[in-house]
């Protein structure tokens, strides 16, 4: 063996190669080991048509955190964004609309009070969402270990708390745990317009508005707005280039990058990693192994629970992680058209939920283990903005489709066809000439992001967003502050605080954190 | 699988035996099973024990089969013991704890083969045994219903099974089990048990339970043989210096008050734990309180004066209250007050001035004495007999 390395990081998603990047740069020799034969995790681009390319999984920047990208330079190696600041539109079948940008809702039969009341609801959303920033961009505290940093942490967020204002803090209280439903319910009286909103706090999750937690989806889904953003952005090259970028200005700072290197496992003796053994036999001896895998994946698979012990197996074994959104890839002959939108808003945001109970009901099904017959979903055509995805004149569609939930009675292979059906006659109602346009198409389901992207589960944020499972609880005790119980092993990726979203802050806190404490060491 | 009974306390396999015996009529409820108190007199049983024998309806006593080509590797990550060397045929004391390296039960581990295994302890424990079987290839199941088992102990033990013609029983040493050939089925014999005597503990079929009891009380006619009860076999245990769950500790995952259990350390088990081995539950913490110190440590205490010191406090030469007593009893073979305290750190070494303070009442009076207490670090009764290969005929 003639390299030796600092630090293997598991994974080149982005939050891998944020944190490889950011150790990088201070001077440690870090390989990245990805099992794909490109980087990118579920942040990538990738042909599923002749001509034709999309977003594989992740399909919109919501909240890249704006210091990460200047860090690391993203601009310089190669980061451009083909639009951002998107507008989103919530579409109907008759003609109706409601057009989200910042502050600002318009729509045809709109009525005054909630125009008013959503910029209301939108800066009140927007303060709650700085504090949660400000919570995402710190090591999560320690409650009840007397660290002094962490004292200091709790002491800044009860401060951070306290600066709302009386008023700001007991909205939060009322609010903060209860389930979006019923905050859309007191004071909006739009039905667009709440189904529209309610997306927001249930995309990607194992919940609908009624669930507990959708605040807290809602708010991390709006943690762009605190960076400074007024709406998702579609970089140019789709998602994949957003990690291409990374990749880049890792290598820039000596971090060497090995594809289509699957990690067999992550080597311990007696609590403390030595390395780690890919697929091929061959191993690198390091002290420091860093896990951008999922925690099931990482503790379960490439640790093995027998190397771990009985009660924190179990919490890992327990963590929720369920996918229930699948996605759509669509190949158009031409531009679709929306009901009720004119050809230049195509680029927006495009949601389907026409209403909150549709929504409600939507996600009913996903508690049996059955799909919706009447799903949401969150549309993007990436080719308005970006003219590399698809031949002239042609466009590509990208759309998170909810609920399709991982375990399904029927089975996924028996139902894929069904579900692609039940998906395009939906799409169908709101632009009905699609049909016709759909020259390729593909679904994935959870089970297919589980499988391609290697997440146990599907789930996007590895780990269910949940206060349960959240900054000190997250992903389970015994593996917070990205430390895990095996000396010497960490998490950067979704599964660790704050979760998941294109974003870095899990990876660039995961590599503070390392630094911090491997120099204590 | 337990069989189903409409009574919410179940017969053991024994029962009709036991109840014919039971001339006292104390019984009492062990894990869902009707046990037996005390069946003649107390002294009387504990006295069989100690110089003739006495047999001991042993059913209720958790017992788990683990099976599969990870057995072994799975009980080494379960107990802290070390467990790679113990060889087919051996039994080994072990306790298993949890994360926090807190003391969830003890007990023995009987090896069948390279395969197989079992495990029996005071407390049930399947969910926590599932929860640490995955990423193993095992099978755990509770056969405490399954097995029928006696304790059949004292000095004239060895000579009654001889002469039940199990060949060879003399040779079994101590924490070795055998199997003999019995009445068309087969009889597990282990030289094990609570008494601290010689002794052995027997299992069989539920189907040849009475056989087997009937078998041991004709041939024992002339060694002294007694049915004995829980009572006697606690003042037996005192002797011996063996703990019990739920008695001189809470299992950890019953604990309300998180500083209320206890470490193997704590619990005078630290020569259970081998802290060289592969991971196992509980190492990381206890490798941690084996540097930073115990916060309590488990003496054993003669007493002064002949009252029973039961709950007593502990006192320290200040007067400052350091303990309290989990276990406490009279030993007739040692004629000494014995007790089992849980104490502050650093108290309890044997140059420590400790003092119990006793409640007794006497017609309705009640008297508190403080009693000088010394610390003894042997058991307070072992005898050669015990351990001696072939054992002792009597």
């Amino acid at each position: 063996m003639t390299d030796t390395f600092d630090a293997v990081v598991i994974g080149a998603g982005h939050n891998g190669l944020v944190c490889a990047a950011y150790l990088a740069k201070r001077g440690r020799r870090v390989l990245i080991a990805e099992a794909a034969d490109s980087v990118g995790g579920a942040s990538i681009t990738r042909e599923f048509a002749d001509g034709y390319s999309v977003s594989g999984c992740a399909h919109l920047l919501y909240q890249f955190h704006p210091e990460i990208a200047r860090d690391l330079n993203l601009a310089k190696h190669g980061l451009v964004l083909a639009g951002k600041n998107l507008a989103t539109i919530a579409l109907a079948t008759d003609g109706r609309y409601r057009r989200f940008s910042g502050e600002v809702v318009t729509g045809n039969g709109l009525t005054q009070h909630d125009i008013s009341e959503f910029s209301a609801f939108n800066g009140q959303m927007t303060r709650y969402a700085k504090l949660l920033a400000k919570v995402a961009g710190r090591r999560p505290p320690k409650l009840v270990e007397s660290d002094w940093s962490d004292k200091l942490n709790l002491a800044r967020i009860g401060l951070d708390i306290r600066r709302l204002g009386r008023d700001e803090v007991r909205e939060l209280l009322r609010i903060g745990a209860i389930n979006l439903f019923d905050v859309l319910h007191d004071r909006f009286t739009d039905e667009l317009l709440k189904g529209a909103l309610s997306v927001d706090g249930v995309l990607g999750a194992h919940m609908g508005p009624r669930s507990p937690n959708t605040v807290l989806g809602y708010l991390y889904r709006h943690l762009g707005d605190a960076f400074g953003l007024s709406g998702p952005a579609i970089p140019e090259g789709g998602m994949g280039s957003v990690t291409s970028a990374l990749a880049a200005a890792a290598r820039s700072s000596g971090v060497e990058i090995r594809t289509g290197t699957p990690v067999a496992r992550i080597i311990c003796v007696a609590g403390r990693t030595s390395g780690v053994m890919f697929d091929s036999g061959e191993t690198i001896e390091t002290g420091l192994v860093i896990s951008n895998a999922d925690p099931k994946t990482t503790f379960e698979e490439l640790v093995g629970f027998p190397e771990l012990e009985s009660g924190f197996s179990r919490r890992v074994h327990n963590i929720r992680a369920r996918g229930t959104a699948a996605k759509l890839h669509l190949a158009l002959d031409g531009m679709p058209e929306f009901s009720g939108i004119d050809a230049i808003d195509s680029g927006a945001r495009l949601l389907v939920a026409p209403d909150l109970a549709y929504v409600e009901r939507a996600f009913d099904p996903a508690k049996y283990g059955q799909y919706s017959e009447a799903p949401i979903m969150e549309i993007t055509i990436p080719s308005v903005h970006d003219k590399t995805l698809a031949p002239d004149g042609k466009h590509v569609l990208s759309a998170v489709v909810q609920y399709a939930p991982y375990e399904l009675k029927a089975g996924w292979d028996e139902s894929r066809t069904s579900f692609q059906t039940v998906i395009v006659d939906t799409l169908s109602q709101y632009a009905p000439g699609i049909r016709d346009l759909i020259t390729a198409s593909e679904v994935l389901t959870p089970r297919d992001i589980e499988q391609q992207f290697r997440i146990r589960g599907g789930h996007w944020h590895h780990c269910e967003l949940s206060l349960d499972q959240f900054m000190m609880m997250r992903p389970a005790f015994g593996a917070t502050q990205y430390t895990t119980p095996i000396d010497g092993l960490y998490l950067c990726g979704a599964g660790a605080h704050p979760g998941g979203g294109v974003m870095g802050l899990a990876g660039r806190n995961a590599a503070n954190e390392i630094i911090k404490r491997e120099k204590s060491r | 699988m337990i069989a189903h009974d409409e009574r919410r306390v179940i017969p053991t396999p024994f029962h009709s035996r036991v109840a014919a015996a039971c001339e006292l009529n104390q019984w009492e409820d062990w894990k869902g099973y009707t046990t037996a108190s005390a069946f003649t007199d107390v002294a009387l049983e504990y006295f069989a024990i100690r110089n003739t024998c006495g047999i001991f309806d042993l059913t209720p006593m958790i017992k788990y089969r683990v099976a599969g080509p990870d057995a072994g590797a799975y009980l080494n990550r379960l107990v802290t013991r070390n467990i790679s060397k113990q060889s087919v045929g051996q039994v080994m004391y072990c306790c298993w704890c949890n994360d926090a390296g807190q003391v969830l039960d003890d007990g023995t581990l009987f090896k069948f083969d390279e395969n197989t295994y079992r495990i029996c302890s005071q407390e049930r424990h399947m969910d926590w045994f599932l929860a640490s079987a995955m990423g193993f290839d095992v099978q755990i199941e509770d056969e405490t219903g399954r097995v029928a088992a006696l304790a059949f102990q004292g000095p004239t033990s060895c000579a009654v099974l001889r002469k039940m013609g199990f060949q060879g029983i003399e040779n079994l040493k101590p924490y070795r089990f055998t199997s003999f050939p019995f009445k068309g089925d087969e009889l597990m014999i282990s030289r094990t048990g609570f008494t601290g005597d010689l002794g052995y503990e027997l299992w069989c079929d539920p189907m040849f339970a009475e056989t087997l009891w009937d078998a041991l009380m004709e041939a024992g006619r002339n060694y002294g043989i007694l049915p004995f009860g829980a009572e006697a076999l606690g003042m037996t245990r005192i002797e011996a210096g063996f703990i019990q769950a739920g008695v001189d500790f809470v299992p950890a995952l019953d604990v309300v008050r998180t500083q209320r259990s206890r470490s193997p350390y704590e619990l005078g088990l630290g020569w259970l734990v081998h802290l060289k081995k592969a991971n196992f539950n509980g190492r990381k913490s206890l490798i941690a309180e084996k540097e930073k110190g115990s916060r309590y440590r488990f003496v054993r205490l003669i007493i002064e004066g002949n009252k029973p010191a039961e709950h007593a406090f502990i006192f320290n030469r200040r007067n400052k209250a350091v303990g309290t007593v989990t276990t406490a009893g009279w030993s007739p073979t040692t004629k000494s007050n014995l007790a089992f305290a849980s104490l502050e750190m650093p108290w309890g070494l044997e140059s420590d001035e400790l003092y119990a303070e006793i409640y007794y009442i006497r017609e309705l009076k009640w008297t508190r004495v403080m009693e000088r207490c010394r610390v003894v670090t042997d058991a307070f009764f072992d005898p050669e007999r015990r351990h001696a290969t072939p054992a002792w005929d009597f």
